[in-house]
């Protein structure tokens, strides 16, 4: 299963790692991603790959919401059904 | 893969910055099968099978919208009408309220729908039970709500009940005056009612419907004026019209997915998907703005019913092909107390209950969420319905009223609900009286229209 996790914030120093390392410590695959600094604006889009055993995902989304409040970014994490819906016929 | 990431951006910005939202996911449940002579064992069987079939609902939206990122704002559960049980029990109605309104406490859900009776063409001795208990019912619980069906364009409009619910809504707010009467904002007097319908206050769930199944409302206003806004003011209708459609296409393709993924977990068959553009008072969120955005100085004005009936035909064109069963009401809602731009209008005086009853003949609704003066008669307020349910019948379209009499305030003062119903200006009425008329009683025989045979 696949989801879209996408971060926005000032940019600085190891967001990318800091968001890699705890997709790492899940055992989550990133399997894509697009990167963007626009001004001092960080922007990144990650597609990645869940495990089949991570069944309770919107633990790992309200963690997510959680890390990205610490770190004064926003961190959406979703799954990547709902952009195949509106985005596609 | 074909997503790319300005998709997912947009999608994001959709739910960030312009409110999109799943506003319901709403579970009918038939009550067929709790129908007992005693009214207090029909109370019980209610109780024990609303507990049954909806203890995962709350936890279920929760855990989609959490795993999605869309927003669901309300999970909420309409049952058949009560007044068919109130048939075979006969009794005190107030009990089943009672009832609704605990087990739909226990559950978690912030409304339950079907205190409801469908009397367009007579009435039972249970529909009459239930709509005298009908004032009482709404005072002594919190989160019922409550629907009368009094015209179709099959049956014509029963004036006989239009008379009877002129009293009741009066009543209504009568004996909640000391809770901004909150009673009438819960009580929906329909012509050409539907069966399907996920929203409050007017979701029941008919007698053709299953046992029990899953409906979905999705809304999106700031969506649509967002899109709107960045055509700009070169784009001609069409395109416009073209834009809406796009857009109502993406935002009803989320609550297909959501309907979807609701059915197969709580393992319910899926209903339908309502594409409503359902106002919030929240900034942004208001169908008015988007009335303005295509090019009125404020809605209300001249102008107003033909950008109302382009964008009401423009989102049900778009809705349609995105879901595989699109139902409900689905078109633009117009409730002036729920709406912070027609609030404004209102105050402001250019958005007037006349303007507002033309608008209902183009738009999915009807007269919503109108506050008007305390002293207005309960004639008048009959005669305000019949002039809707008349809209409704010869338009084979649903119309709706849903009046609050303020009392003791007069035009011009202000009414709080708070929430998602808002708050808004008394709105003048013109008070000649139709006493005579309302009197009568009777039947409006159904029209030529009805006879497609």
């Amino acid at each position: 299963m696949r989801a879209v996790i996408s971060v926005v914030g000032k940019d600085r120093p190891g967001i990318l790692a800091f968001v890699a390392t705890e997709c790492a410590k899940r055992t989550i695959n990133i399997v894509d991603v697009t990167q963007k600094v626009l001004q001092d604006l960080f922007t990144m889009i990650m597609i990645v790959e869940i495990p089949e055993d991570l069944e309770n995902m919107h633990k790992i989304a309200d963690e997510f919401d959680e890390l990205g409040k610490e770190q004064a970014l926003r961190i959406h994490f979703m799954h990547e059904d709902i952009f195949n819906a509106m985005h596609t016929i | 893969m074909t997503r790319t990431s300005d998709n997912i951006l947009e999608t994001i910005r959709m739910i960030d910055e312009e409110c999109l939202d799943i506003r319901t996911v709403t579970m009918g449940i038939s009550l067929m099968d709790c129908a007992d002579s005693d009214i207090d064992r029909a109370c019980e069987k209610i109780y024990q099978k609303l507990m049954n079939k909806a203890k995962d609902l709350v936890k279920t939206a929760g855990d989609i919208s959490r795993e999605y990122g869309i927003p669901i704002v309300n999970a909420r559960i309409s049952v058949t009408p009560i007044s068919l049980l109130a048939s075979v029990s006969g009794g005190d109605c107030v009990k089943y309220a009672k009832t609704l309104d605990r087990a739909g406490k226990d559950l978690g859900v912030n409304f339950i729908g079907g205190y409801s009776a469908l009397v367009q063409k007579g009435m039972t001795e249970g529909d009459r039970l239930l709509i005298e208990s009908i004032p009482e019912a709404l005072a002594c619980t919190d989160i019922v709500c409550s629907s009368v069906n009094i015209g179709s364009t099959k049956a014509g409009i029963n004036m006989d009940a239009v008379k009877k619910m002129g009293q009741i809504v009066r009543r209504c707010s009568e004996l909640t005056a000391d809770n901004n009467c909150f009673g009438a904002a819960k009580l929906v007097v329909f012509c050409n009612a539907v069966e399907d319908n996920p929203f409050m206050a007017g979701a029941f769930h008919g007698i053709s419907e299953p046992d029990c199944v899953i409906n979905v409302g999705v809304s999106g206003p700031g969506v649509v004026r967002n899109a709107v806004r960045e055509a700009g003011p070169e784009a001609s209708m069409d395109e416009i019209a073209e834009i809406i459609k796009r857009t109502a296409f993406k935002v009803t393709r989320m609550g297909q997915l959501v309907g979807r993924e609701a059915s197969r977990r709580l393992n319910v068959p899926f209903g339908i998907v309502d594409l409503s553009l359902a106002p919030t008072p929240a900034v942004g969120d208001s169908v008015a703005q988007i009335l303005e955005e295509i090019g009125l100085e404020q809605c209300g004005g001249p102008g107003t019913t033909a950008c109302l009936a382009m964008l009401n035909d423009a989102v049900k064109k778009g809705g349609i092909m995105a879901s595989s069963s699109v139902g409900g009401l689905s078109g633009a809602f117009i409730p002036v107390s729920e709406d912070a731009g027609m609030i404004a209008a209102a105050e402001a005086g250019t958005l007037t209950i006349e303007k507002l009853e033309a608008m209902t003949a183009v738009c999915s609704v009807g007269l919503d969420m109108i506050i008007v003066p305390g002293d207005t008669t309960a004639e008048t307020l009959s005669a305000i319905i019949a002039d809707e349910a008349a809209i409704g019948m010869i338009n084979s379209k649903t119309t709706a009223c849903r009046l609050i009499p303020a009392i003791g305030k007069k035009a011009g003062e202000h009414l709080v609900f708070g929430g998602l119903l808002g708050e808004g200006p008394v709105m003048p009425l013109k008070t000649v009286s139709p006493a005579v008329m309302v009197h009568r009683g009777g039947r409006i025989p159904s029209p030529i229209q009805s006879l497609k045979n």
